[in-house]
Formats: C-alpha cells, sequence, structure tokens
C-alpha cells in the first residue's frame, strides 16, 4: 500500500495487450487493481538472465545453509590417510593435504561468505539510507553530510581497510572470541566503507519526492516528520534500495575474500571461499583444480546476483515496465 | 570554468588535510612496536633512545606536523634537488621506513615504473578493447553480438583478480608453459630477446586487469551510445544524407565519449587501488605489493604515505574528471 500505487495512473491501463482481446476494453477497467509488485514481478518474469541469476543464488544459498546437516562429511574432520584425493563419490570435490572433504569445506566456507556478504550489505544499506534519507529531507543536513560522503568517497579504501584489519584484530579477538571478533570486525569494515552509492542514490530520490504532491499534502493534515518518512518516502524509495541491496551483496563477498586472499581476513583454520582459494594456491602446481571449486563459488555467487540486480533495476523502472 | 577550477583545487587542500589526518590517527591506534624485531639482548634504555630517535616519544600533534612537514615541505625540495643538482634539503630529515630505515620516497620511486608499466598498459589495453565494444554493442542493440558482450562484461565484474590471476597461471604457465608466473622485476630491456621476455611476463596481468576494464568500460560506452543514438539531431543528420558512418562514429560517437571521458578518468586511482591484489597474485613488486608488505612488518610511516599517495590520486583525479566534464561539454556550467 504505497503512495505510488494510486499516483501512477497508467498502472490499471498498460496491459492493453496482455488482456484477453474478446473481452473488450470494458473489461480492462472492470478488473480488480493489480498490485504494484504483481506489475514488477511480471517484468522480472520476462527477464531470462535475472531469472537463472535468481534460481542459481537461491540454489547457492541453499546448498550453503542446508547442505551440511544432510552432507555426513564434517568440514574439519581430519582423516591423514584419505588426503589429497581427487573427485571421486565419496568426496565429490576431493580432498585437502589434511584429508578434509573439500565440499563439506566449500559449504562451510560458504556459509561465511554469503553471512559476510548479506550482514555487511545490510549494514552499508542501513548506513546508506538513513544518510541518504536525511541529507535528502532535511536541508540543514544536507551540506555537511553531502561533504562527509564526498570525502568517504575520496578515502583510498582497500589500503583502509587492510589497516582496519591489521588494527583492531586483536582487540575485537579478545572481546568476542577469534571467530565472532572477526566476523564483525569485516562486517563492520566493510559496511563502514561501502554505503556511499546507497546514501547519494536515496538522497537524490528523496529531494525530488519531496516536493510532490502527496507529501505536500500529507504535511498540510499535519503528518509529523518521522511519520512522513516511514509511511512516504521511504517506500518510495524503495527500488533504488533493493537494486543497491544486490549490488552490495556482490561487492561485499568480492571484498571479504579479497581480504582472506590477502592473508588479513578469517584465520585459517575458519574456511571461508576467498581462504580456501587462497590456501590452494600453495598447491597450484600439484593440484590446479583445487583453486578452481572456491574461485568458481565466488565468481557464480557474484554474477547470479549481478544479473538478479540487472533485473530488478529493469523491473523496479516503471518507464521499462510493460515493454 | 577558471574560477570553477580554482575553487575545487582550493577545496582539495582541506579535504587532503583531513583524510591524511584521518590515516595518521587511524594508524596511531596500532598495537604493533617496531621495535619489536630488536634482539632482546638490547638494554631497556637503550630501546628507548632508539624510539626516541624514530620520533616516537613526541605528542600526537607533533609527530602529525613533523609528517606533514616532511611530506609537504622536505620531500618536493628532495625532488628539486634531484632534478637540478641544487642542495635545498641537505639538513631536513625525511619520511623513513621502519622497515628498511631508508626514506620512503626513494623506496616509492623505485616501484612506481613497474606499476605504471604493468597497470597502465592494462588500463590503456583495455579502453582500447571496451570503446569497439561498446560502440558495436550500442550499435546493434540486442543482437548476438551484444548479448554475449554483456555476458562478457558481467564475467568481468564478476570474477575476481584473484581469481581470474589464479586461473590464468594455472591454464598458461602451469598446462600450457608459454608465459611465466612470476613478474621478473629485474629484468633490464636492453635487446630485442629481453623485450620480448619481458613482453611475455606482462601478457598475464595485463589480461587479468584488462579484463576488469573493459567490463567497466564497454557497458558505460554502450550505455552512453544507447542514450544519444536515439536523440532527435542524430534523425536529422540522417536525413541530411549523412554516411551511416559518418552518423555513427562522428556525431554519435563525439557526443557520448563526454561522460565516458570523465569516467576513464574517474577509474584511475581505483585501478592503482585493485592492482595490490594483481600485483600479489603475480608477485609484481609495484605500490601495491609495497603496501602489503608494510601492512604486515607494521611499517606505519611508509603505510600511512602510501595511502595518502593513493589519496591524493583519487582527489586529484576526481577533479580532473569535473573539469574535464566542464570542458568537454559546452551545457555544463559550473557558475
Amino acid at each position: 500500500m504505497t503512495d505510488k500505487e494510486r499516483f501512477v495512473p497508467d498502472e490499471g491501463l498498460t496491459p492493453a495487450s496482455t488482456a484477453i482481446p474478446a473481452a473488450g476494453e470494458l473489461e480492462e477497467f472492470t478488473r480488480p487493481p493489480r498490485s504494484q509488485w504483481l506489475n514488477v514481478w511480471d517484468q522480472f518474469k520476462h527477464h531470462k538472465g535475472a531469472m537463472a541469476g535468481g534460481i542459481l543464488f537461491l540454489v547457492i544459498v541453499l546448498t550453503v545453509f542446508v547442505g551440511p546437516w544432510l552432507w555426513p562429511l564434517d568440514a574439519t574432520t581430519i582423516d591423514i590417510r584419505a588426503r589429497n584425493q581427487g573427485p571421486s563419490l565419496a568426496h565429490p570435490f576431493g580432498t585437502d593435504q589434511l584429508g578434509r572433504d573439500t565440499f563439506a569445506r566449500m559449504m562451510a566456507g560458504g556459509r561465511t561468505s554469503v553471512s559476510v556478504g548479506i550482514a555487511a550489505m545490510l549494514l552499508a544499506l542501513g548506513l546508506g539510507s538513513l544518510i541518504g534519507v536525511l541529507a535528502g529531507f532535511f536541508r540543514r543536513l544536507d551540506g555537511p553530510l553531502m561533504r562527509l560522503t564526498d570525502l568517504f568517497l575520496a578515502l583510498p579504501l582497500l589500503p583502509l581497510l587492510l589497516v582496519m584489519m591489521l588494527l583492531f584484530r586483536e582487540p575485537l579477538n579478545a572481546a568476542f572470541g577469534p571467530e565472532q571478533g572477526i566476523f564483525i570486525l569485516i562486517v563492520t569494515a566493510i559496511g563502514v566503507t561501502s554505503w556511499m552509492p546507497t546514501a547519494r542514490i536515496v538522497r537524490g530520490d528523496v529531494l525530488a519526492l519531496k516536493e510532490r504532491e502527496f507529501v505536500l499534502a500529507a504535511r498540510s493534515i499535519g503528518t509529523t516528520n518521522t511519520k512522513l518518512i516511514a509511511r512516504h518516502i521511504l517506500p518510495n524509495v524503495l527500488s533504488p534500495i533493493m537494486v543497491s541491496a544486490t549490488l552490495g551483496i556482490a561487492t561485499a563477498i568480492i571484498t571479504e575474500s579479497a581480504l582472506s586472499f590477502l592473508g588479513l581476513g578469517f584465520p585459517p583454520d575458519y574456511p571461508t571461499w576467498g581462504r580456501l582459494l587462497f590456501d590452494a594456491t600453495d598447491y597450484l602446481q600439484q593440484y590446479p583444480e583445487r583453486v578452481f571449486w572456491p574461485g568458481m563459488a565466488i565468481s557464480l555467487t557474484v554474477l547470479s546476483v549481478n544479473y538478479l540486480g540487472d533485473g530488478l533495476r529493469d523491473a523496479l523502472d516503471p518507464r521499462i515496465r510493460g515493454r | 570554468m577558471l574560477t570553477f577550477t580554482i575553487r575545487r583545487l582550493v577545496l582539495a587542500v582541506p579535504t587532503l588535510l583531513f583524510i591524511s589526518l584521518v590515516i595518521f590517527l587511524l594508524l596511531q591506534l596500532a598495537p604493533g612496536d617496531p621495535m619489536a624485531q630488536v634482539p632482546l639482548t638490547v638494554p631497556p634504555e637503550v630501546k628507548e633512545k632508539m624510539r626516541e630517535a624514530l620520533g616516537l616519544g613526541q605528542p600526537l600533534y607533533v609527530q602529525y606536523w613533523k609528517w606533514i612537514v616532511q611530506f609537504f615541505w622536505v620531500e618536493p625540495q628532495v625532488l628539486i634537488d634531484h632534478w637540478f643538482g641544487t642542495s635545498f634539503s641537505t639538513d631536513n630529515l625525511r619520511v623513513i621506513s621502519w622497515q628498511t630505515r631508508s626514506p620512503v620516497m626513494d623506496i616509492v620511486i623505485q616501484r612506481i615504473p613497474q606499476t605504471l608499466w604493468v597497470v597502465g598498459t592494462a588500463y590503456v589495453v583495455g579502453i582500447l578493447i571496451a570503446l569497439p565494444i561498446g560502440i558495436y554493442s550500442a550499435y546493434r542493440q540486442y543482437s548476438w553480438f551484444d548479448q554475449i558482450g554483456t555476458f562478457v562484461a558481467m564475467v568481468g565484474f564478476s570474477v575476481p583478480p584473484f581469481f581470474s590471476g589464479v586461473l590464468v597461471i594455472v591454464i598458461f604457465s602451469v598446462e600450457l608453459g608459454w608465459f611465466p608466473s612470476i613478474y621478473d622485476t629485474t629484468l633490464v630491456v636492453d635487446s630485442w630477446e629481453s623485450f620480448l621476455q619481458q613482453l611475455r611476463q606482462m601478457v598475464m596481468p595485463v589480461m587479468v586487469l584488462a579484463l576488469q576494464i573493459t567490463a567497466q568500460i564497454s557497458r558505460f560506452m554502450r550505455a552512453s551510445m544507447l542514450d544519444n543514438l536515439n536523440q532527435d539531431y542524430v534523425r536529422t543528420a540522417r536525413a541530411k544524407g549523412l554516411t551511416e558512418r559518418t552518423v555513427v562514429l562522428v556525431h554519435v560517437l563525439r557526443n557520448s565519449m563526454i561522460p565516458v571521458v570523465t569516467v576513464i578518468a574517474l577509474g584511475v586511482p581505483s585501478i592503482f587501488g585493485g592492482a595490490i591484489i594483481t600485483e600479489q597474485v603475480f608477485k609484481v613488486n609495484g605500490i601495491g605489493q609495497l603496501l602489503i608488505g608494510a601492512i604486515q612488518a607494521n611499517d606505519l610511516p611508509m603505510v600511512q604515505t602510501l595511502t595518502f599517495i593513493f589519496a591524493v590520486l583519487i582527489v586529484v583525479f576526481n577533479l580532473i574528471a569535473d573539469v574535464l566534464y566542464g570542458v568537454l561539454d559546452p551545457r555544463i556550467r559550473y557558475d
């Protein structure tokens, strides 16, 4: 129930081509109104790449989160007699130098990588939307907040991320334990350094929305600022936020893997895709296929998410919808 | 336009100062101790003296001020001395690396050529491939060429350099044995043989970097061309009877290049940042690898200077992109 439904007049009229021709024009006007999200879904379904990407991403997420319960082997069990094996029925992806099952390790690693991706994306999105809405809605905050965004955009992010990893690893490890601590550190570091594009896009949209009549109407009946933002502004900037959410997952997964690959991410006994790839490069000459699995997993996940975002952007754009 | 440029230049100074302060304060929190490598037999009071010799006993603002002076006043003097043989900087202390105990800038100057060669070549190659792909994809929108171009660009976005780099090593170095997997920086190019060898070792890192650059720029080129292809002036040009070639390659292309050129300028510093990983994979001892080594060795002056150089690059190229946009597009006025 957003304002967009009522404000976009062509929503009910567009599907002239999809309506049953025999029913005539009257049918179009007497049909029950369609929800905006149904229209979005209709458009989304036509984007083959986005559908394939969405399904692939779902499959990966399900495998990674449900898989470890169904798969009998544990990611940490060492079976030294079965080390360095190639793919077989018992170990579909083979085993590593300590005889640990690569498939189980891939699932465990994926669980961390995908969780980091989603958590960092949520943090970046929250920060970005908050700053974007505040900057767009309150004129007094616009200047300082946008200067802050510009400053963050001018920071060299990858070097700073590396420095942050170096600095805060010890205190956080001491406070939350080695795994929790590094998880919090990586998610915070990625989230804090990747909110700027979202903030800019959201601010631009809010600035345009603020001048629309329905906002004026809401204000004239005495709606408070908080209510106005929650009820009228936020639902209408949802589409750019959703698109940056998908792209945010992709960048967060790549950044986490890059940190792990440079040896500054998760500890060695705690698998993530980046870490598995990093460990596999030591055995590049003997077992080149070991590099392939984690690298492929990262690339496929990011590719599927990118296609998903591409389709979402098209589906959420009312100018393209219905074509 | 000139006032705009000057205003932006003046604004860049506080931005850079603020960034340098952020980097400085962040590094002050570092838990590492530069004396950690000193043998245990050295008595504590000697260690304290060594610490003071590195300038660590001073209050924070003194340390920050001294770094600023060294970076913005002493180092340019050294550069001038180097170029013109003068002696402005003879008695001044320079930014000293804790790792090697030699001036940071000297090491950076040693490392820059490798980075510039590899990254610069990759950037040029990437742009040269991306522009024709973008133009043709837009001209034949939704053709099979466009579909493949879109897919390749998506792959370029999605495959991180630490995977594509390792992948090309497996294919071209381990399996086929065509190219060396490690970049030999001691190679001196003085003959046809060594030039070929230099080319051979540059192929793989350039390939990896160029894939990413091509992916980005070809998408921009395509979108920008699509924006222009449906404009009225294109129909006018066709109606005048101009050849299709002139219409697309002169009228549309020149207008579409405006945003693309700024994107190219904006991408230059991010390529320096992205090269950190590629340099690590191929063992190119450029700036990126220097930074990683310095971070691992807790060499704070080096990390600080390098991070700040990256920040300067970003700010400067943002400025260049903004000014270029105004120069190229007469519709844009900043005043």
